[in-house]
């Protein structure tokens, strides 16, 4: 079940690279403790709706609202501080840093000691709080142990855990989830299942994801874009039976037809 | 023994020294992944800085304080205006990748023409603000002084500042990651141009300490630093360019390196050394000598 509040409303996003259109007039709508699903094809525009929201494009046109306040387009370094938190496609870790050292920049803005205080010596209480944090969001993903390993010595569903450790501990009210279960085994999408259902309650989740099993097991609602447009939302009985979303998938709205 | 105990001394002071433009351009290189051949360059102007303050008030830490400022916003000024408006190119092809190291080299020579310009060509000189005379234990002169400690000291206290504020300060952790993720360290809400910004303002104060403590041993010129930027790379090279412990190492054993080629074989050699030193560090230890994918740099 989610409640109504709104926590995010994007009103006609459009993003051009070039001359392409990677997204037109685009309208998403997420309340707070659901789970949205994005979804399409290829080159439907579903990370560049994630990029627009951290900044990393620049829209064309259109609108961002967060919890009821109409705001600017943010810029990367602003993503958390508007209480948002993202992974990426390709996971994203620093290679030469810690595990620990990856989930503390997750948290890195819950930080105040700067460098005055370093040379003051108020900095190791800060420190040591970080710290704390990024150990305990560690242990929540079950990664706790390999907190002094190299990033770049992780397997790879591991990485996926630190990542998303990054992620939540910034203790973001909305989080962005870019092909989470992509290269995971069973087990482990299982488990991930799992962490989405339980954060959903204080954190609602965008995720872009092509497994089609992980997105109908946890969202709420999905919406569906295909060549940049938002052709279907609503929930996952309609979007399953919408002949567009079929026709996008299956490739003509014949094909897609009941 | 006594020549042995006097190398290794002396290797020491010259080590420090390296160790301090290696610090440099190891932070630099950390915070923006560019090698910065202007911090000869930026280091030169603030000694001349400190010459002129030294030799006005004669108070050498009052030199030392200028010297440190100036390095401080030159490093900050060549960053700021320089780097950012080549690092928005970068993307653009193989040469525009390379822009950045190619400017700080450019860069070089138009401060070290300017420098000429201004303070002419001559050689100067200052004067520490402790003894430079050799002690003397039981009858015999070692080659060490009082400045010599200061200088061993400094760098010392300089590295010990610098690689707490990387390990044990966000503001470092932000350093780091800011180098090799900028777009995950923007994500993560660093702010990723002041923060390089910051790495170059350590940078130009580790080098301007640098050239205000190899001046009281030498001569200042336009160019009198330029060896010293020399084997501040090597010694960078030999610590693996990542790390400030490496760079520190690197500088001493280098140093050390130079010192006993100088005292037993003689001065003809030792840039064919050093050279031969770099070849063989990139041969055998490509990763530095505290370098390795298994192990954290500081």
């Amino acid at each position: 079940m989610t409640s109504t509040e709104r926590v995010l409303a994007i009103r006609d996003l459009s993003v051009n690279f070039g001359g392409l259109k990677a997204l037109s007039k685009v309208n998403i709508d997420l309340h707070q403790g659901e789970v949205l699903g994005l979804i399409g094809p290829n080159g439907a525009g579903k990370t560049t709706v994630f990029n627009a929201l951290s900044g990393l494009v620049t829209p064309a046109s259109g609108s961002l609202e967060l919890y009821g306040r109409k705001v600017k387009w943010p810029k990367p370094y602003q993503l958390v501080t508007n209480g948002i938190a993202r992974t990426l496609q390709g996971v994203g870790l620093f290679p030469d840093l810690t595990v620990l050292e990856n989930v503390m920049m997750g948290a890195h803005h819950l930080a105040k000691a700067g460098l005055t205080q370093s040379f003051l010596g108020l900095v190791e209480k800060d420190e040591g709080h970080l710290r704390e944090l990024a150990q305990t969001a560690l242990e929540r993903v079950y990664v706790g142990s390999l907190a002094e390993r190299r990033a770049d010595t992780l397997a790879y569903p591991d990485t996926k855990r630190v990542a998303i450790a990054r992620a939540l501990v910034s203790q973001p009210k909305i989080l962005l989830l870019d092909e989470p279960a992509g290269g995971l085994g069973p087990q482990d999408i299982e488990w991930f299942n799992g962490l989405v259902r339980n954060i959903k309650s204080h954190t609602s989740v965008i995720i872009v994801e092509h497994h089609m099993d992980v997105v109908m097991s946890i969202c709420d609602r999905i919406s569906v874009l295909n060549f940049g447009e938002l052709i279907a939302s609503g929930t996952k009985d309609e979007v399953r039976n919408n002949p567009d979303v079929i026709a996008a998938y299956l490739g003509s709205h014949k094909a897609g037809a009941k | 023994m006594r020549q042995l105990i006097g190398t290794l001394l002396i290797g020491l002071t010259l080590g420090s020294i390296y160790s301090l433009m290696a610090l440099a351009l190891v932070l630099v290189w950390r915070s923006t992944r560019v090698v910065n051949f202007a911090q000869a360059g930026q280091a030169i102007v603030t000694t001349y800085i400190a010459y002129e303050i030294v030799t006005r008030t004669g108070v050498f830490w009052l030199a030392v304080l200028f010297a440190v400022v100036a390095g401080a916003l030159l490093g900050a000024g060549v960053e700021y205006f320089l780097m950012r408006t080549l690092f928005r190119h970068v993307d653009e092809g193989p040469v525009a990748a390379l822009a950045p190291v190619i400017a700080t080299l450019g860069l070089l020579g138009v401060i070290k023409s300017l420098v000429g310009m201004i303070w002419g060509n001559d050689f100067r000189s200052f004067y520490p603000p402790v003894s430079t005379d050799n002690f003397v234990l039981f009858g015999e002169t070692i080659p060490f002084s009082r400045f010599n400690i200061l200088v061993i000291l400094s760098t010392t206290v300089v590295m010990i500042i610098f690689s707490f504020i990387f390990q044990r300060t966000d503001l470092g952790l932000s350093l780091r990651a800011a180098a090799f993720q900028p777009e995950i360290a923007r994500l993560a809400g660093i702010r990723v141009g002041p923060i390089r910004t910051i790495g170059w303002v350590f940078a130009g104060v580790a080098g301007a300490i640098a050239g205000v403590l190899i001046t009281p041993n030498d001569v200042l010129s336009p160019a009198s630093l330029d060896v010293l930027l020399v084997f501040g790379f090597v010694a960078a090279v030999i610590g693996g360019l990542e790390s400030l412990p490496g760079a520190v190492l690197g500088g001493v054993v280098l140093g050390i390196g130079v010192s006993f080629v100088l005292n037993y074989v003689g001065t003809t050699l030792i840039f064919p050394t050093v050279f031969v030193v770099l070849l063989l560090a990139l041969i055998f230890k490509p990763n530095g000598l505290l370098g390795s994918k298994k192990v954290r740099s500081a």
